[in-house]
């Protein structure tokens, strides 16, 4: 095997950006068109090598770990924490998702910085981050895997925090009146914080109480640690979830993403919602799921109905809203509820589904925050009753909202419908012994969930696209999209369709990496 | 193309009396038939972008593509009579996995060849044409002539995928997307929220009924092992009531049933195919008229054994009988009150969708499709009139129009064809639809009594669907009196429209004529025949000859309406106006709110939901669950003070540093500056460190 197949492939894909921030930090501050394309050139080659890797990838043994690092490879050898990285047919299509994300937000943000500007500092920043979202999908170590989730968090703390949402807010029960991007850092970064705390106590306990005394995640699964945990493992399981559960966010540990959506700056939005979201979910299936198979299986109705609340609760608050950032907030929400009910039938359906619904709200959410920062951009508001005939002023970029906003209700043909789907289709046979009538409930439940969807999108769009333009936006210059929003958005279209019309693009790496993963039930 | 299909499957069914008959396997006609769905479909992207720089604006490539259906579909159709061809293709494109239970399901893009999907790219394809001709005139001029022609070529590819699906995935896709095409066309003219508001009632209202298909095409999918229809019919085929099909069936009928109720708008889901008369008229001509609303039929008709099978989803087919009658009957009485030409032809739509429905409903495979083909050519034919006249005058509202058959005689003419039609009238198209429905509801009532008092509903339906039948004819000759007769009552001078809008309707016209003649029962059985290509319809019944008593009947309550009609709007041309809004106490204010139907929904459903309800949830976001949260961090900043004060007080360290700056206020904006999240991140991992401590000590 070739070094490049025994881990360097993917550790260039993980620190490559880091090596580009630490690059771009180095160009004086006046040099912006430096700083842009050291950025744009590390993450381009970390996202080019990601999909060398993807074509090289063996999709005939999917199930395997590939490209990984020699199992022996001593990290913190005190307590037996080992550089063990690899990826299979699970972690690839999010991997290339992180990659090709990372790429896209640097090209957009090549004319949009947001206030106080400071390209340095924010594509630095963008960089810490793709080298903390990479690392997460290929860690095989649960303190690599921890290490990594945090990398995560700090740059999307100060992303918000410096270059978010300036306007005013009251904070109920504090009575504290702050800027939002204050409010919103802190409320991401506490509860994040949190959930990661109680997620490494799991880890920690899973260390020194099953007995394997390992953060190997392939020593660790199979169910025997669990076993070993005895009467404990229903507390481990709790902590995990939670700690997996705030990043999703699954009701109610919900609430820091519509603020903090909301008052990011649009960057910082897409890379929430494209990957930030999928950490939590991709840890379920990979730590929670074959770690803690019993546990699952225990918690599984719990996750399921919790996950149904939140594509109802998610989409009735976006019925609510009036503000259009926050309207796809709230919809993520709903939409990371299919994602949850498909991994909460622990079936292959259910996890098929939930991985390509990870990967088309990825695209899919990722390109209506584009657009609506775009949008706040030009109008400076984002209050949908102020934006009514977009359409007309800008055909272009109505045009893409459209195709977006039906993307986002999972329109057949489009990526969103086989994750919107397929969760539903997993509910009705869920893993055996789970309750059927209970899931099945579910199932209608969550149908229900597509007719508000399709409600609050396409109301979204009759008041933000249609009718004619208010009379405030003559004589200004609104311009229809610039290249370098074509630029970052045809490719996410292009995506949406081709996933749409060929699922096989992530169903053919899954498939059998989640066949193998579902045997940890005993099938 | 064939190395990349993972199936190709010519298949043989079960005739009624068990035996297998031998079909064609249409060869390489149905090999690349798949180019049926993806020209349009491509022509529609092709239409986006670059329609605009195109010599014909983007008419042609709609257009074209259209004909291509047309022709390879009118080839498919008579071929299909001679030989009988069945086909099924397939292209893999993923695979869900397993079940719960250890079935793994592929998914598969694919097409059909056999007679009912040919039957049905025959429809689209001609009536698609001539529509398509007749629009390049009708929009002419339009703002957004361009877009309006890719939007109508993706709706005709939409509704190819639909009928071309060999699995009920790729189905729900084509029926989706016909549902996007709708919404497109129905809120063409955006501009006005009544309109955008009209494409919305649409959407949701088939949103509300796909949840119904989603949930049943689950169902029959998982519990028959596959999607596809083939593999579904040989699960219904080889019977058992213990199938695990068999167990779910009433369910899954029910809930496919409510799938077919919204795009074929039944009672009580009918409610947003009058509002879509919003749309150009060619849009309802095809789309509200002829093809898409026959969905719902269609999709009854594609899975007939499952509802026609005893054992399976035959307890459903009472529902849908009532259903239909219901439909068929109140749909036609709102009919007589409408001003709106558009929508008193809406209104008829719906009402013959309901004796599609009913006719499904009693076992009557050939009599519905019959009805939905005769139906396509005639209804098609009248909306393309309608629209011939409103392009004259400028106006909807027959209280406008008069006296137009001096003006417009071809567009009288054939408008008056298209009303004999539908009316039933002998020998037109929709004499002999009609008739067959009849008398396929007068046999299921002697032969089905599976359900309690079934024969006894089904003599009932037959008596409604004849009274149906009497307000049909009713209507309509109001509708070309208003329309024609009279004195003209607009503004300005109308003349007769060009002829490439004039053309179409003649075509129509002569469809509307001769279409009954392909299926006189004991004379000529092509479409029967045709249609039974796969299968014939276990149940499915086809008078060997003409009921003479029930056609007799039929057409009397026909002559009936019209006689009647004659003596009400025509007796005194003068005074035809004030005699239309003669007012029958109590159900005339009924008619005209629609039965309060769309005020209940209004009110009763979806303002609440919008209103109320979303925002006690957003409240709930910002003031029960964030009290938690802030109440938290409340707390937590108390903790900090403490911990601070204890710092302060106690422990020299780095920290003294920060003193000075923070020690004014708690706020959150200080939190952010002076690196109390530092604090707060010291507080959680000491209290991660004492819960791991725990952990490992007990």
């Amino acid at each position: 095997m070739s070094s490049f197949e025994n881990g360097w492939a993917l550790t260039l894909i993980v620190f490559l950006p880091l090596v580009g921030a630490a690059a771009v930090l180095a160009i004086p501050k006046a040099q912006e068109e430096a700083q842009k394309w050291t950025a744009l050139l590390f993450a381009g080659v970390s996202f080019v090598l990601s999909v060398i890797v993807a074509f090289q990838f063996d999709y005939g043994s999917a199930e395997a770990i590939q490209f990984g690092t020699r199992s022996d490879l001593t990290w913190i050898g005190v307590i037996n924490s080992n550089y063990s990285i690899g990826i299979d047919g699970i972690s690839l299509p999010l991997l290339v998702l992180s990659g090709f994300m990372t790429v896209l937000s640097i090209i957009y943000s090549w004319n949009h910085w947001p206030e106080p500007h400071n390209p340095k500092m924010f594509s630095a920043l963008i960089l810490v981050l793709a080298t903390g979202m990479n690392g997460t999908f290929v860690a095989l170590d649960l303190i690599l895997f921890f290490v990594f989730f945090e990398v995560v968090l700090l740059p999307m703390y100060f992303m918000i925090g410096i270059w978010g949402d300036r306007n005013k807010v009251t904070v109920p029960v504090l009575g504290i009146t702050t800027e939002m991007r204050l409010y919103a850092a802190i409320k991401f970064f506490l509860f994040t914080f949190l959930g990661s705390a109680l997620m490494l106590l799991g880890f920690l306990a899973l260390y020194f109480r099953s007995g394997v005394e390992s953060f190997s995640m392939a020593a660790l699964s199979g169910g025997g640690a669990e076993a070993a945990l005895g009467s404990l493992a229903v507390w481990v399981f709790a902590a995990l979830f939670i700690g997996f559960a705030v990043k999703v966010p699954m009701f109610p540990l919900h609430t820091w993403l519509p603020d903090a959506h909301t008052a990011a700056p649009t960057v910082g939005s897409v890379l929430l919602a494209a990957i930030l979201l999928k950490l939590g979910t991709y840890a379920f299936v990979r730590i929670a799921i074959p770690i803690m198979p019993e546990q699952a299986q225990n918690w599984a109705p719990v996750i399921g109905i919790l996950a149904v609340i939140g594509i109802i609760y998610g989409a009735l608050a976006c019925l609510a809203q009036t503000d259009m950032k926050r309207l796809i907030a709230f919809s993520s929400v709903a939409h990371m509820g299919f994602v949850m009910l498909g991994i909460a039938t622990m079936t292959e359906i259910g996890i098929n589904a939930a991985l390509i619904g990870m990967v088309a709200h990825g695209i899919i959410t990722g390109l209506l925050f584009f657009i609506a920062g775009s949008m706040s951009h030009r109008y400076h508001t984002r209050e949908i009753a102020r934006l009514g005939g977009n359409q007309k002023l800008m055909p272009i970029m109505g045009g893409i909202l459209g195709f977006t906003a039906m993307a986002s209700l999972g329109l057949p043909g489009l990526a969103g419908f086989w994750g919107e789907f397929g969760a539903l289709l997993s509910a009705f046979n869920p893993l055996e012994g789970l309750d059927t009538t209970l899931f099945r409930t579910l199932m209608v439940i969550g149908g229900i969930g597509t007719v508000l969807a399709a409600g609050y999108l396409l109301w979204m769009l009759q008041r933000v696209n249609f009718g004619e333009p208010s009379a405030e936006w003559e004589g200004h210059d609104l311009h229809d999209v610039d290249g370098y929003e074509l630029a970052a958005w045809v490719p996410l279209v292009v995506v949406t369709l081709a996933i749409g019309i060929y699922p096989k693009i992530v169903f053919g790496a899954t498939g059998d990496a989640v066949s193998e993963l579902v045997k940890v039930f005993g099938g | 193309m064939s190395s990349l299909l993972a199936s190709a499957v010519p298949f043989l069914l079960a005739a009624e009396d068990g035996a297998k008959k031998v079909f064609s396997d249409g060869g390489v006609l149905a090999e690349w038939a798949w180019l049926i769905p993806v020209v349009p479909m491509v022509a529609a992207f092709a239409i986006v972008f670059f329609g605009k720089r195109s010599p014909l604006q983007g008419w042609g490539m709609a257009w074209g593509s259209m004909a291509f259906v047309a022709v390879y579909g009118t080839v498919l159709f008579f071929m299909n009579i001679s030989d009988g061809i069945v086909y099924e293709g397939a292209v893999a494109i993923g695979s869900w996995g397993a079940d719960g239970l250890g079935n793994t399901f592929g998914i598969e893009w694919g097409w059909m060849v056999d007679g009912l999907s040919i039957m049905m790219y025959f429809v689209v394809g001609v009536v698609g044409v001539l529509v398509f001709t007749y629009a390049k005139g009708y929009m002419e001029g339009d703002i957004r002539y361009t877009w309006f022609f890719a939007s109508f070529a993706l709706f005709g590819g939409g509704m190819l995928v639909l009928v071309s699906a060999p699995n009920l995935v790729q189905l729900i896709v084509g029926w989706e997307l016909v549902g996007v095409a709708s919404w497109l066309l129905i809120g063409h003219y955006w501009e006005d929220h009544e309109n955008s508001s009209a494409a919305i009632k649409a959407f949701l209202v088939n949103k509300v009924a796909d949840v119904g298909l989603f949930i049943g095409a689950i169902i029959i999918g998982l519990s028959a092992g596959s999607f596809r229809f083939s593999v579904i019919m040989d699960v219904i085929a080889e019977g058992g009531g213990d199938s695990t099909l068999a167990q779910f069936s009433f369910w899954a009928g029910v809930a496919i049933f409510i799938g077919a109720m919204g795009k074929s708008a039944q009672f009580p889901l009918h409610v947003w195919l009058p509002d879509a008369m919003a749309g150009p008229t060619p849009v309802s001509a095809l789309m509200h008229a002829a093809t898409m609303v026959t969905a719902g039929v269609y999709l009854l008709g594609r899975l007939f054994p499952f509802f026609n099978t005893p054992g399976f989803a035959d307890d459903v087919r009472w529902i849908i009988i009532i259903i239909g009658t219901l439909t068929l009957f109140l749909t036609g009485l709102i009919a007589l009150v409408a001003d709106d030409i558009k929508k008193v032809l809406a209104y008829s739509t719906l009402s013959q969708l309901g004796y599609m429905v009913t006719a499904m409903g009693a076992g009557a495979y050939t009599a519905g499709l019959f009805h939905l083909f005769t139906h396509a050519f005639f209804k098609a034919l009248l909306f393309l009139g309608a629209g011939s006249v409103i392009h004259a005058v400028h106006s909807n509202n027959m209280s406008d129009m008069g006296g137009l058959r001096k003006y417009m005689p071809q567009t009288y003419w054939t408008f008056m064809i298209g009303s004999l039609a539908l009316a039933g009238i002998f020998p037109l198209a929709g004499f002999w639809s009609k008739d067959e429905i009849l008398a396929s509801i007068q046999y299921a009532g002697g032969n089905y009594t599976t359900a309690q008092g079934g024969a006894e509903l089904a003599n009932f339906v037959l008596v409604v669907a004849i009274a149906g039948a009497f307000v049909t004819a009713f209507y309509m000759t109001r509708a070309v009196s208003l329309t024609f007769f009279g004195e003209y009552k607009g503004d300005g001078h109308p003349h007769e429209s060009p002829k490439v809008m004039t053309y179409p309707l003649i075509g129509l016209a002569g469809f509307s004529v001769v279409a009954g003649w392909i299926n006189i029962p004991g004379v000529i059985k092509w479409f029967t025949d045709a249609l039974g290509a796969r299968f014939l319809a276990p149940g499915d019944h086809h008078p060997e000859s003409i009921e003479i008593s029930l056609a007799i009947i039929g057409t009397l309550a026909a002559v009936g309406g019209i006689v009647a009609g004659y003596f009400i709007w025509f007796a005194d041309k003068d005074t035809q106006q004030e005699r239309d809004k003669f007012r029958i106490p109590l159900l005339y204010p009924l008619l005209e709110k629609k039965y309060y139907i769309d005020d209940f929904y209004m009110n009763g459903i979806v303002k609440p939901i919008r209103g109320p309800v979303a925002n006690a949830v957003d409240w709930f976001n910002g003031h029960v669950i964030d009290l938690v949260i802030n109440g938290t961090g409340l707390g937590a900043t108390r903790v900090a003070k403490l911990v601070y004060w204890f710092d302060q007080r106690f422990v020299d360290g780095a920290i003294n540093a920060s003193a000075a700056a923070t020690g004014e206020t708690g706020g959150m904006l200080r939190l952010l500056q002076t690196g109390r999240v530092q604090q707060y991140a010291f507080l959680i991992v000491a209290g991660t460190v004492v819960l791991v401590a725990g952990f490992i000590i007990f």
